[in-house]
């Protein structure tokens, strides 16, 4: 220890420390600051730049998918469409069918209607014949001046048979 | 005489191109003439913080002794401010007169003297002249200044490379930006947390790299030992201990004085034992540079030294592997001490701003 004692020198220690001192405060100033800082600065712009990489993949990744979404979605509306363009032309099928349908009734009730008619003023002029017809008939039973019952119930049937319903 | 030769003809050849030879008459001490204690002597001299920046020395056939190497100023405060070159005191072999006072180099040390630079002994051989205050630019003075500008150079390129290269560090920088990540990422914001560890970054690394640098250094063949130096680390601690006292938050200081969570009687006891850690744990931070980097120069230089002993083709090629085993290790001790520094002192300052949600 007393050696170690011996051996110490004030003076070197004074040097020692100034030259320490003065080192660290201009090597702060002039070295280990701008060294620091440039190291922290790079650093920090390797970080963000591998974090707008990996955020550039993440953005492709989404947009990749929402194209896979946007493609489904097209397909899903053009199937939609398709079943939708079927059903209409089903029910553009039916709907003319039954308009035709209805149509085909209406024109045969229609036709039924004229034919009842025509059938009814038939019936009528026929009627109406018929009294001219026994008019007539009556008229020539009554001209022939009957002789007998016999006779004139041939006559009736003889013209009855002659008119032709 | 030859063996000497060869230890300091290393360094002479290292050192050719900076050669400021200084020649000093026959040296009177230090002369037993027995290798090993030469050898000791020359590790306990290199150990030493001296005062001119020496590399070696060789003794000439005239035996004279010469040093390779260059003055450094002294400065010295002895009721006035006293300046002269260290080339004056001749390596303690002559007294130098600076205004109306002597001064002498003795051991390591200057001394006032008289005009004959008598030094006398009290008790137990110890020096009683008197001692100014030594300011003086030693070797380990230079060589911290030394280290203070590459630093400062070297990281403030690496600053200025950010703002050239586009954010990328470029050159050296390469070299270090790592390793200021890695004290950032593995020291400091473990032991310290997200929320602190800026405002200590500056200290961490600057510790980090002027402890690993003058680590390093200390291994040249320059033969510098600063990190082994005690007023070196103690410097270093004390600014660690400054800082985590003077940057603690009141939890800290509750948990020194007034322990949460134990009985009143714990607290009582508890309170010096934690006061006494407060100055344990710096003191430990520069009792482990200190002591690691001594050993290991003592070790490598021991080793280096046995060559000459064994002064043989089997003995001197082992201790020479092993200098060269020991060499390789001392570059990573250079590292992990200097690794262990800084950690420790994340460490302290962790506990300075730790916030305890509940006391425990």
């Amino acid at each position: 220890m007393e050696k170690l004692l011996g051996e110490f020198s004030f003076g070197l220690f004074i040097w020692q420390t100034l030259i320490v001192v003065c080192l660290l405060l201009l090597l702060r100033k002039f070295a280990w600051n701008p060294i620091l800082n440039a190291i922290n600065d790079r650093e920090e712009g390797i970080r963000s730049a591998l974090q707008s990489a990996e955020d550039a993949r993440a953005e492709m990744q989404n947009l990749q998918a929402d194209n896979v979404r946007v493609l489904k979605e097209a397909r899903a509306e053009r199937d939609g469409l398709l079943k939708e363009a079927r059903d209409i032309k089903q029910k553009i099928i039916d709907d003319a069918k039954d308009e035709a349908k209805t149509q085909a009734a209406q024109i045969m009730k229609q036709a039924q209607v004229a034919i009842e008619s025509e059938k009814q003023a038939a019936v009528a002029e026929l009627k109406q014949q018929v009294a001219f017809l026994s008019i007539e008939i009556a008229e020539k039973v009554t001209k022939e001046t009957l002789s007998d019952d016999k006779k004139q119930t041939q006559l009736v049937e003889k013209l009855l048979k002659d008119v032709n319903l | 005489m030859r063996k000497k030769q060869l230890i300091s003809a290393i360094f002479f050849v290292l050192s050719a191109f900076f050669a400021q030879a200084v020649e000093v008459g026959p040296e009177d001490e230090e002369k037993t003439g027995d290798l090993k204690s030469e050898i000791k002597a020359y590790i306990r001299h290199h150990l030493e913080d001296t005062h001119d920046f020496s590399i070696g020395s060789y003794t000439t056939d005239a035996g004279k002794k010469k040093y390779i190497g260059f003055s450094l100023p002294v400065i010295l405060w002895d009721d006035e401010l006293v300046s002269f070159s260290s080339g004056k005191l001749k390596h303690g072999k002559s007294v130098h007169k600076a205004g109306s006072k002597y001064y002498k180099l003795y051991h390591g040390k200057i001394y006032r003297t008289d005009a004959e630079g008598t030094i006398t002994y009290g008790a137990g051989k110890k020096v009683t002249n008197d001692k100014p205050l030594d300011l003086s630019m030693t070797k380990s003075v230079v060589t911290m200044l030394f280290t203070a500008a590459l630093m400062f150079f070297l990281f403030r390129s690496l600053a200025n490379s950010y703002k050239t290269n586009g954010s990328i560090a470029a050159g050296v920088g390469r070299f270090f930006e790592p390793i200021v990540i890695y004290i950032r990422d593995d020291i400091a914001i473990p032991n310290i947390g997200k929320k602190h560890y800026r405002k200590y970054m500056s200290y961490l690394l600057t510790i980090f790299f002027f402890v690993w640098f003058l680590n390093i250094l200390g291994l040249s063949p320059l033969g510098i030992n600063v990190t082994g130096n005690i007023a070196v680390t103690f410097g270093l601690a004390l600014l660690t201990f400054l800082i985590t006292n003077l940057t603690a938050n009141k939890n800290y200081w509750a948990h020194i004085f007034w322990m949460p969570g134990v009985p009143v009687l714990m607290k009582i006891v508890l309170a010096p034992i934690e006061l006494l850690g407060l100055v344990i744990k710096p003191f430990s931070l520069l009792i482990r540079l200190y002591a690691n980097i001594q050993a290991g120069h003592i070790v490598l230089m021991s080793l280096i030294g046995l060559m000459f002993i064994f002064n043989n083709w089997l003995g001197s090629s082992l201790s020479f592997v092993l200098a060269f085993a020991i060499s390789i290790i001392e570059v990573l001790v250079a590292l992990l001490q200097a690794y262990i520094f800084t950690m420790l002192s994340a460490l302290y300052f962790g506990f300075a701003v730790e916030e305890h949600e509940e006391a425990h």
